[in-house]
C-alpha cells in the first residue's frame, strides 16, 4: 500500500497535467490550473526539506568527527545565523513588517558584505584556472582537438574588438572571414546545430522517462523497498 | 630541461600572475574599445525602442552575485533604456539571490539617474518566487495566485502600475537575465511559447551558446556575456547621446576581457609551439610529453 498510493497519485497527476496541456477547456483544464497552484505551494516546502537535510548531514559529520568536519561547523554556523537573522528580520529598520533586504538590516549586511564578495570571489577564480587549464590541455594532438582549438581561438578573439581590428584589412569580398563574422557564424550554425541535436535528444529522453514514471515502470523515486 | 619542456611545464602560478596583471592593468588604465551591436543584440534594442511609451515590461533577474559582473551591466543598460522610453518595469527573480541584484538597481541606479520615477507608478519589485520553471507556469496559468503583492507585501491592487495586471499576457515583453536554470530557456518554454509574449534578454558567456537554438523564432534577441552587454550599451549611446558620459560598466570591463582573451590565445599558441618543437625528431617523445602533462595537471 505504501508503494501503491504514490504510484496512483503520480499516474493521476501525470495524466491530468499532460491532458490539461492539450485540452484547454473543461475539467482537465480546471484541474491543470489547480495542480499548478499546488505546485507553487509544495515547492516552498522543499526549502524546509533542504534545510533539514543540510542540518542532518552536517550535524552527523560533526558528531562523527568525519574528514574536514570543521568545514561542517562553518556551514552550520552560516546556515543558522542567516536563517535566524532572515526569519526574525534582525536589525530591520521597519521591524518584522519591513522588507526582507531593507537597507540597514543585518540580512542586507550579510548579503552585501559576506555573501556577495565570497560568491564573486569564487567565480572570479575560474578565470585563473581556465587560463591554466587551457594552456596545459588545449593541444592540437588529434584532428578533432585541432578543430576544437581553432574554434576556441576564433571565438576568443572574435568576441573582442581585437578580433575586428586584426582582420579589418581584409577586402570586402572576404568579409565573411573576419574574426567577428567567423565567431558569429560558429555560434549561429555549428553551435546551434549541435545544441539542437543535444536538446532534442534530451527532450526525447525526458518524454520516455516521464512516461515510465507515469505508468509506474520507473519506481526509483519511491526509494528502496524496506 | 630543454626550452620546450620548461615552457610546457611552466609553473601555474606564473600563469595566475599574468592573468592577474591582464585583468588589473586595463582596469586601472581603462582603455575604451569601440563596439557596435550585432543583429542578435540590436533586435532587443529595437523591440524595446518600438514599444509605445508606458508599455509594461517584465524584467527577471535570474542570477546571483557570482555572475553579476557579466549580467549587472545588462540590467543597468536595460533599465536605463526602458526608463528613458517611459515604460513601466516590473522587477522579478527566480533566484533567491536575485533579490539583492534588484535592490542594487532600485536603491542605487534609479534614485540617482531617474529621481522623477516613482515606485508603484513607474517600477515595482515583485520579488522572488520559488518553483523554478514551475513558478513561470503558475504565473502564466494564474498570475494572481502566485503574485498578489510586491516584495514588500503591498497588494498589487494598491499599486497604480499593477492594479490592472491580472495575467502574464498583460506584459508587452519579458526580459530575463540568465545565469543558468531557471532562466531564459524556461521563460521561452513556459511563457513565450505558451502565452505568446515576446521573450528576450541576456545570458552569461557560458549560458549563451545554449540559447542560440531559440533565436530568432522563440527568442527575439540575446546578449551573450560582457560583449553582448557592451554592444547594447553602444546601441544605447548611439540612440541617446546623453548617456555618452554615463558610466558604462560593460564597455569599461571589456578592457580586461580583451587583454585576458588575447593572453589566453597567446598562451595556447605558446603551449602548442612548445609541444610540437618538443616532440619533433624524437620518436616516442609525444607519449612522454603527454604523460608529463597529465602528471603536471594532477599536481
Amino acid at each position: 500500500m505504501r508503494r501503491k498510493i504514490p504510484l496512483i497519485i503520480t499516474f493521476i497527476i501525470g495524466v491530468v497535467l499532460v491532458t490539461g496541456y492539450f485540452v484547454t477547456r473543461g475539467p482537465f483544464n480546471t484541474l491543470y490550473e489547480s495542480f499548478s497552484d499546488y505546485f507553487a505551494i509544495i515547492t516552498v516546502f522543499a526549502f524546509i526539506l533542504g534545510g533539514g537535510s543540510l542540518l542532518k548531514i552536517h550535524l552527523k559529520r560533526v558528531s562523527n568527527r568525519s574528514t574536514d568536519w570543521p568545514y561542517s561547523v562553518v556551514t552550520l554556523a552560516g546556515f543558522l545565523v542567516t536563517l535566524v537573522i532572515g526569519l526574525f528580520k534582525v536589525g530591520n529598520p521597519d521591524g518584522m513588517g519591513g522588507e526582507i533586504l531593507a537597507a540597514g538590516s543585518w540580512l542586507r549586511f550579510l548579503f552585501d558584505g559576506v555573501y556577495n564578495p565570497l560568491s564573486a570571489t569564487m567565480f572570479s577564480l575560474l578565470a585563473f584556472f581556465v587560463a591554466s587549464a587551457s594552456y596545459r590541455a588545449f593541444r592540437a594532438r588529434t584532428k578533432e582537438a585541432t578543430i576544437l582549438l581553432s574554434a576556441a581561438m576564433v571565438i576568443l578573439l572574435g568576441r573582442t574588438p581585437v578580433g575586428a581590428w586584426l582582420t579589418a584589412w581584409m577586402p570586402e569580398i572576404l568579409g565573411f572571414l573576419e574574426l567577428p563574422n567567423l565567431a558569429n557564424w560558429i555560434m549561429a550554425w555549428p553551435n546551434t546545430a549541435g545544441q539542437r541535436a543535444i536538446m532534442i535528444g534530451i527532450a526525447l529522453g525526458v518524454i520516455a522517462t516521464s512516461l515510465r514514471i507515469i505508468l509506474g515502470i520507473e519506481r526509483n523515486y519511491l526509494g528502496r523497498r524496506e | 630541461m630543454r626550452i620546450p619542456d620548461s615552457i610546457l611545464h611552466i609553473d601555474r602560478r606564473i600563469i595566475f600572475l599574468l592573468i592577474g596583471a591582464a585583468v588589473c592593468i586595463p582596469l586601472i588604465l581603462q582603455p575604451r574599445f569601440q563596439d557596435s551591436p550585432t543583429p542578435i543584440v540590436q533586435s532587443i534594442f529595437d523591440t524595446v525602442e518600438r514599444l509605445p511609451s508606458g508599455s509594461r515590461v517584465f524584467l527577471s533577474f535570474d542570477y546571483g552575485p557570482d555572475t553579476a559582473p557579466e549580467l549587472d551591466p545588462m540590467a543597468k543598460a536595460l533599465v536605463r533604456h526602458t526608463m528613458t522610453r517611459g515604460h513601466e518595469v516590473s522587477f522579478f527573480t527566480l533566484f533567491p539571490e536575485g533579490l539583492g541584484q534588484i535592490k542594487k538597481i532600485t536603491d542605487n541606479l534609479l534614485p540617482v539617474e531617474f529621481p522623477e520615477k516613482a515606485y508603484g507608478r513607474d517600477f515595482v519589485n515583485l520579488g522572488y518566487k520559488a518553483g523554478l520553471g514551475g513558478a513561470i507556469n503558475t504565473m502564466v496559468v494564474n498570475f494572481r495566485t502566485l503574485i498578489n503583492a510586491d516584495a514588500e507585501g503591498t497588494p498589487l491592487d494598491d499599486l497604480p502600475m499593477t492594479a490592472d495586471v491580472d495575467e502574464m499576457v498583460d506584459y508587452a515583453i519579458i526580459l530575463s537575465l540568465t545565469a543558468g536554470d531557471p532562466g531564459l530557456k524556461e521563460w521561452i518554454q513556459f511563457a513565450g511559447d505558451i502565452a505568446g509574449i515576446p521573450v528576450m534578454g541576456g545570458g552569461t558567456a557560458v549560458v549563451a551558446p545554449e540559447l542560440y537554438p531559440y533565436y530568432p523564432q522563440q527568442l527575439v534577441g540575446l546578449m551573450g556575456g560582457l560583449k553582448g552587454a557592451s554592444e547594447y550599451e553602444s546601441a544605447l549611446v548611439d540612440r541617446y547621446p546623453a548617456y555618452r558620459n554615463a558610466t558604462m560598466d560593460a564597455t569599461m570591463r571589456m578592457g580586461p576581457q580583451v587583454v585576458t582573451h588575447v593572453l589566453i590565445v597567446l598562451l595556447i599558441l605558446l603551449g602548442n609551439l612548445a609541444y610540437f618543437f618538443g616532440r619533433s625528431g624524437r620518436p616516442g617523445r609525444n607519449d612522454r610529453t603527454d604523460r608529463a602533462d597529465q602528471a603536471d595537471r594532477r599536481r
